[in-house]
């Protein structure tokens, strides 16, 4: 049966606002952010990033703030629903699929990682992470996770993650069975606040570092941030015989330079060279990197903005709302995130240990750099308590999609749902947790929902607004209500541009880290997750695929004999 | 940090910063439209088939 507007509701504009920050803001925040923007220059970064967040971000928030309110006025909060009831084209719905399927397959190793960053923030508490040097740190982190062995990670002392997975397990799923207001909504109106300033007291802590090692003065924080933004780099490079510049490192600070200087002066086939602004910008892998960067970190593709703003009224401000959303997640990356972890990183660990992978860096790096500073104890629980409220704030927003699926396809009540859907991602979850052995089963769904399924879901989604609703009738859905409306150019760039720019990234993205195909040096080698599935097969990464595919089966299987589901004529449903 | 350095600093993070700040304002100060009252909404579709 549907009703004329959403069974449950938003409490407050602020409340939808910070619950769909919530949902953007995570690790990615904090962690992969600074790497890559300190990876390729922060000037040019910065540009590309802008760029994309215009393009990419923006369009795509709008779009689906839109979608997502117009399908609730039809009675649906599910992306199948959704899709099905404002294109009446009742195939839709299984494009649709993709909006239950991403969360919940991303929360299933999600709520892994939010495990984590709980047990290490008790950790810090007890005082169990005083890191000596970067083989403790990592000796730590894979006792801690169980990456040893499949089965290792289901224990249950403090220094392993066993009973903070199931800690965080209830905690979500609590929240969850409250409901949208009393759960989602009341637990980021604290959370999100209090994230913002546990930040600005790490931020705080970061910038009064100076220069902890006075035997290594180019170790300091105005150097850290210049790893982080300076728009030029500097390399020390080497001739090789076949008279390429290979990199031998960066440098960073004047002692360095100087140093590096020398070194070239002494052998006719070193060079110190500068690399401008404009040269970086002809970086593919730049350009890339950002796009990525804008496209995971604002939740879209996620099939969870669609989800969070069915709830909303008719009259609610979307393009206000999701421009508030974007900003408060752009603020927390930009402005927290980009000026805290690498320079901590880099002022006591140097460039070394502010490059490394998202993971590398938050739990290998970051606990050593904490063990270093004074008061490290205090302020490494501040950090990984924040990361866990961050975590928090996400994870309950990849419940809800599939909570509204359930409660739509079998016609059941949010305490039902819950049960149905609990059962469902603790089997996931237990499946990724005990295949720990590598990450292995983690890695793999990541990489096939969490990055190559949210770049169809973006990219279906931006097409159906585009070309299947027609932009004038997007345009005039999400402007309903509005205190300022979509810029007009926005008309445009939706309907070409960032479908163009998605296809574009989206192609470059799996020929390069699907098929290995390097597009600079045309060299090939399979990437690791395909040679996974067809080439050298690994079980678990087959198993985790098989396990996607049994979800998904699961999600269309509901969606086909729903009677909910059952449209039938353009804009309408039997119902 | 060279001076670059900090122009490119202060230009992202200040624009990220005020835009979080304006949209805040914004949504804080504007009221809301006529008849789009929020309610709390306790009941769920579990309490309303008892």
């Amino acid at each position: 049966m549907t009703s004329s507007f959403p069974k449950e509701t938003w409490n407050s504009r602020i409340g939808i606002i910070l619950a769909v920050s919530g949902s953007a803001v995570g690790l990615g925040n904090f962690l992969r952010f600074p790497g890559l923007a300190s990876k390729h220059g922060g000037g040019a970064f910065m540009l590309a990033y802008f760029i994309s967040f215009l393009i990419i971000g923006l369009s795509i928030c709008w779009a689906e703030w839109a979608m997502g309110r117009a399908g609730g006025q039809k009675g649906y909060n599910s992306s199948p629903g959704i899709l099905g009831a404002i294109t009446g084209r009742k195939n839709l719905k299984y494009l649709g699929v993709l909006g239950v399927l991403v969360p919940v397959m991303i929360y299933m190793y999600y709520v892994y990682i939010e495990a984590w960053c709980l047990g290490y923030a008790v950790n810090f508490m007890a005082g169990n992470l005083e890191f000596q040097s970067g083989d403790e740190a990592s000796a730590f982190f894979g006792s801690f996770v169980g990456i040893s062995d499949n089965g290792a990670a289901f224990g249950f002392g403090i220094k392993q993650v066993g009973f903070f997975l199931v800690a965080v397990f209830i905690l979500n799923f609590f929240l969850i069975y409250r409901g949208l207001s009393r759960g989602i909504e009341l637990f980021c109106k604290y959370a999100m606040p209090a994230l913002i300033i546990l930040a600005l007291v790490v931020l705080v802590r970061v910038m009064t570092l100076g220069t902890p090692d006075p035997g290594n003065p180019d170790l300091n924080v105005s150097n850290g941030l210049g790893y982080m933004w300076n728009p030029t780099k500097v390399l020390l490079e080497e001739q090789t015989v076949g008279g390429d510049w290979q990199k031998v490192r960066e440098i960073v600070g004047e002692r360095s330079l100087s140093n590096a200087v020398q070194e070239a002066s002494t052998s006719p086939r070193m060079r110190v060279r500068e690399i401008s602004l404009p040269e970086q910008l002809t970086n593919f892998q730049l350009w890339l990197d950002a796009a990525g960067q804008i496209f995971f970190s604002l939740s879209i593709g996620f099939g969870v903005i669609i989800n969070y703003a069915s709830y909303l009224k008719r009259k609610d401000d979307v393009v206000l709302s999701g421009l508030a959303a974007t900003s408060a997640n752009e603020f927390c990356e930009v402005g927290l995130g980009g000026l805290m972890t690498v320079p901590a990183a880099f002022t006591f660990l140097g460039i070394a240990g502010a490059t490394g992978s998202t993971l590398g860096l938050g739990f290998n790096a970051l606990p050593m750099v904490f063990s270093s500073m004074p008061a490290g104890q205090l302020f490494g629980f501040l950090f990984f308590f924040l990361l866990f409220l961050a975590a928090v704030t996400s994870s309950l927003s990849m419940l809800q999609p599939g909570i509204a699926f359930l409660e739509e396809s079998m016609e059941i009540g949010r305490h039902r749902s819950v049960a149905v859907l609990g059962f469902i991602t603790a089997i996931g979850s237990g499946f990724v947790v005990y295949f720990s052995k590598d990450l292995k089963a983690l890695d793999t769904i990541d990489f096939w929902v969490g990055t190559f399924l949210i770049f169809v879901l973006a990219t279906v989604q931006i097409i159906i607004f585009g070309w299947v609703i027609g932009i004038k009738r997007g345009l005039k859905m999400a402007n309903q209500g509005a205190s300022f409306p979509v810029p007009k150019i926005y008309g445009f760039i939706m309907k070409f541009i960032t479908p163009a720019f998605l296809l574009t990234i989206f192609a470059l993205w799996t020929t390069q880290n699907v098929f290995g195909y390097n597009i600079i040096t045309g060299q090939q080698e399979y990437s690791s997750y395909w040679k996974d599935l067809f080439i050298e097969p690994n079980g678990v990464a087959r198993f985790s695929v098989l396990l996607i595919i049994i979800v998904a089966s699961f999600i269309a299987f509901l969606a086909t004999i729903a009677n909910k589901f059952k449209f039938q004529n353009e804009g309408e449903n039997k119902s | 940090m060279n001076l670059g350095g900090w122009i490119i600093m202060l230009i992202s993070v200040g624009s990220v910063t005020s835009l979080f700040c304006w949209c805040i304002y914004k949504v804080l100060l504007t009221p809301e439209q006529e008849g789009d009252i929020h309610r709390f909404e306790i009941e769920t579709p579990d309490t309303e088939h008892k």
